[in-house]
Parts: structure tokens; sequence; C-alpha cells
């Protein structure tokens, strides 16, 4: 038998899903936060096994508070996610079925480009090509803009990613949707949008997981084929930004 | 515990001995199990409709999760306020019991305001229970004359964007009153026409009168019990 729920997990549960997503080390500071104001047993080490109650009251609704890592920092993060039918139509807000499938297509976007963004401009002009209504440029923007403070999309320069949390909550989807283009990390084996890709085998790194594999080593190899691992020297800050360089950087040169 | 009466149609198959907790209803047709599915579906549409605030009406539970199942509608609808209460702290509640819509309140104690809600959802609060104060010390109701002049001693203007609030005018008059918190009727025979702002049904179940006069008091540097008639009530409702 599962243990109780407290009023602590409950609230713990109410702050996380008004969150929409929560970095780990505020969640910790919420865990401790809820146990102290509801008076209950707090261990600063027990947040795992907090939320594994949390989730076997959960799991009855299909739904379960997941933990992921954001592709660009590498930081946890925690999402409650309803595992029933996790599809775009279903995502946890009231969206009209036109915003919906501009968010299908601006998904399409960026899983299929080559490096896991998409730009402002390819998908503004989706716009006035939905089947359900055509949208104004003006209107597409707006949602846009929703979409990011919904914290379905991030944005970077006018180009568009996933963010964190739809990444937490659409992984089984999009894993299962896009099953010939949609990769896996080879170090962490959960979904990668943004990554590095080897030019000889293929696989693909979070840039996050590349930094920590090759943290140290002086030549970089592929962990599956052996080949030289071009990259910036790991760990460089400017890694980072320059996400859109999937390709190992052949021509990173250009400086020298 | 009695021994209940069990049916032998459907779901009967996985029926245990140890089960006798199954109620027959006239929905026995109907599997536990698909009904526990609408009850988890139901409860997935009210988290996602509660997150704006915005009341519930019957017809959209039936129209959009319900569906083939109205003549377990009643049944449904416990389970998921039940669980809703077990898991979530929320209590769903009925506040038009003619036109039946639902909201869904927090039913946690109060905590400090931290973690509450988003940056911007805490400045919307702070103005609201603001508001919501200034209504209880004038005795329940006031006229909008009255609520927008103290709104601008407190340089919160109707007719200018605010930083925050943006159109405070909507914000007042449109999003707290569709989040019931509070309620704007017209008061009859008036030209050019007024209107009193009273407490909504979300608020009274929400926000505690006690903590409200407790805030007052303590900004006013006086006892509670300075102000005889809210004390009484605070003391009265919470
Ligand atoms: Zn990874
Ligand atoms: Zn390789």
């Amino acid at each position: 038998m599962a243990a109780q729920m407290t009023d602590a997990h409950r609230r713990f549960l109410q702050v996380l899903m008004s969150n929409g997503i929560t970095e780990g080390s505020e969640a910790r500071k919420l865990h401790q936060h809820c146990c102290e104001t509801d008076k209950v047993y707090y261990a600063h080490d027990k947040l795992d096994d907090f939320i594994s109650t949390i989730n076997s009251h959960l799991q009855p609704l299909f739904m379960q508070i997941r933990k992921g890592i954001s592709e660009d920092d590498g930081r946890a993060h925690y999402a409650v996610v309803n595992l029933a039918e996790t599809e775009v139509t279903k995502m946890a807000s009231d969206y009209t079925e036109m915003e919906l499938e501009l968010f299908r297509k601006t998904m399409d976007l960026i899983i299929l480009s080559e490096n896991g963004f998409a730009s402002s401009t390819d998908i503004l002009n989706l716009a006035d090509q939905l089947k359900t209504k055509k949208m104004k440029k003006k209107e597409a923007e707006q949602v846009l803009k929703v979409f990011v403070e919904d914290k379905w999309l991030s944005e970077k320069n006018g180009e568009y990613t996933l963010h964190t949390r739809c990444i937490i909550e659409m992984e089984q989807y999009i894993l299962s949707n896009y099953q010939d283009v949609a990769r896996k990390c080879n170090i962490c084996h959960s979904l990668a949008i943004q990554s590095q890709v080897c030019e000889s085998c293929g696989i693909g790194m979070h840039l996050p997981c590349v930094r920590k594999y090759f943290r140290g080593q002086a030549e970089p190899r592929c962990p599956k084929c052996n080949e030289f691992w071009y990259c910036d020297t790991p760990g460089v800050s400017r890694m980072g930004s320059q996400t859109h360089h999937r390709a190992p950087l052949l021509v990173v040169d250009d400086a020298s | 515990m009695s021994q209940r009466k069990r049916s032998k149609g459907f779901g009967s198959s996985q029926m245990t001995d140890g089960e006798d907790d199954f109620i027959p209803t006239q929905t026995e047709r109907r599997s536990q199990d698909q009904v526990n599915q609408k009850v988890s579906e139901l409860v997935q549409f009210l988290l996602v409709k509660d997150q704006k605030k915005i009341p519930i009406k019957r017809a959209d539970m039936l129209k959009n999760v319900i569906r083939e199942y109205r003549d377990a509608y009643s049944e449904i609808v416990n389970k998921a306020g039940k669980t809703l209460q077990e898991v979530f702290g929320l209590q769903l509640v009925e506040i038009d019991s003619k036109r039946h819509t639902y909201i869904l309140i927090n039913n946690l104690p109060c905590a400090e305001g931290k973690y509450l809600c988003r940056d911007e959802e805490k400045e919307k609060m702070g103005l609201l229970l603001i508001i919501l104060s200034f209504i209880f010390m004038k005795g329940n109701s006031v006229k909008d004359s009255a609520l927008w002049e103290f709104l601008h001693l407190l340089r919160v203007y109707p007719g200018r964007q605010h930083q925050v609030f943006g159109d405070v005018r909507k914000l007042v008059t449109e999003e707290f009153v569709r989040q019931k918190y509070l309620e704007i009727t017209p008061i009859p025979l008036t030209d050019p026409q007024e209107f009193k702002y009273q407490w909504g049904p979300r608020a009274e179940k929400e926000i505690s009168k006690k903590d409200v006069l407790n805030a007052v008091a303590k900004i006013q540097g006086k006892d509670p019990t300075f102000w005889s008639s809210q004390y009484s009530e605070a003391e009265a409702t919470r």
C-alpha cells in the first residue's frame, strides 16, 4: 500500500501544476517549504520519495510527476504529465483547434529540422496553410508568444525549439510519432531535439551530455564509432549558443 | 461490513471475494473500469479549466467528457470531486445551482504567499486582496465610484495602462468577475447607472475574512476587535 498523501504533498503538486515546469533546485526549496508549512517530516534528501508518494496517487489518473533534463544546461526539471494520451490535443491548456494545429506544424518543423530549431519566418509562413482556419501572421505571432509564455516553446533570437516542459510531457508521443526522425541521445537515452551528431555514424548527443561525457578528454572520440568528435572544446560556453552546428564543425578553424 | 448484492453481468468476472465495496447503481451495466476512466478524464478536464479559474458548466462536462455516460453523471462527478480533494487538495463546488456551474477552490490552509503563483498572478492577487479588503471593511458592499476613488489613492487608474495589470478596468470588471472573485450588480434607479461591488462566491470560499481583518488591523496598528461587526463576521465565517 502506497504511503498516505499529506497536505504537503498536495501543496507541492498544486504549485508544480501551476508552474508548468519547475527547475530542480526550485523543487527542492518547494519541498522544504511545503513540509514546513504543513508540519510534516522533512528530509532534504528525500525529494524522490516525496514525489513517488504523489505519483502512486496520480497513477490511477494516468498522470505523473516526471523529471527531465534541460537540453540547454543539463539541469533537472519537473513537470506533471498526462500519461494517458499525451498527444498535442491533450496539452494541459485550453487552446483552440487552430492554435493546436499551428503547434503541431511547428513541432513538425522543429523535429524535422537539422538542428532542433525552426525560424519564426518559417513558422509564420505556415499560418495561412492551416486546415482548421487560416490565421493572419499577426495572430500567429501572438499565438507563438503564448506558447512561449506557457512554456511549450522556447525562443532564441527568432528561432524556436521545444521547451523542456514540452519534451518532458511529449517524449513518448514524439518518439512514437516521429519514429524515423526523432533521435535519442546516445548518453542519457532520452529524446534529443537539440543535439550534436556524429558525422561518421550518425548518433546524437545532447549538448550538456556531450560536455559531461568529454570532460577532461584531450581528444574526444565518438562513443559508438570511435571517430574523432569534432566540436568546440567541451565545456566552453560558446557551445551553448551554437546548437545549430549539429553537424561536426569541420570549418571551425575560420577564426584561427 | 454488509454483503452487497452483486451484479452477474458486466465486470463480474473481475470480481473477487475481497472486493465488496462495489456499489450497484443504475449504471451497473458499465464496468467500474469504464466509469473510472471517465472519472480520470473529468479530473484532468477540470484541472485544465481551473488553470484560468473560469467556472465550468455542467453542459461542458457532459459534452466534452461524460458524453454517452450521461446516466452515470452524478457518480462520475462525485468520484472526481473525491479524487480532487484527496490527491490535489481542491474542492469541486457548485456555485450556481440553476445554471449548474462549478469551480475548484483550494482546500489547503493558506500558506505564506511565496509559492502560491507566478509573479504576475501574485501581483494581480495582491490587487484583488486590496479590493476585497476594502469591500469587507466598508460593510460588504461598495459603489463603483467609491472603489475607483480608493484605487486612485493607490495610483491605480482605470483609464491608463498599468505596467503590471495592463487594463485595470478590464481586470477588475471582467477577469475578477469571470473568476467569481467579485460580483458587480447594477443599482436600480440610478442615472447615470451605478454599480455595487461585492465578494463573489470564489472569494467567499477561498479567502478568509479573519486573515483580511487581521491584515488591515496590522497595517492600521489597531486590534481587530476595533471593528466590531467585521470582527464578529470574521469569527463566524472562519
Ligand atoms: Zn543526453
Ligand atoms: Zn560516431
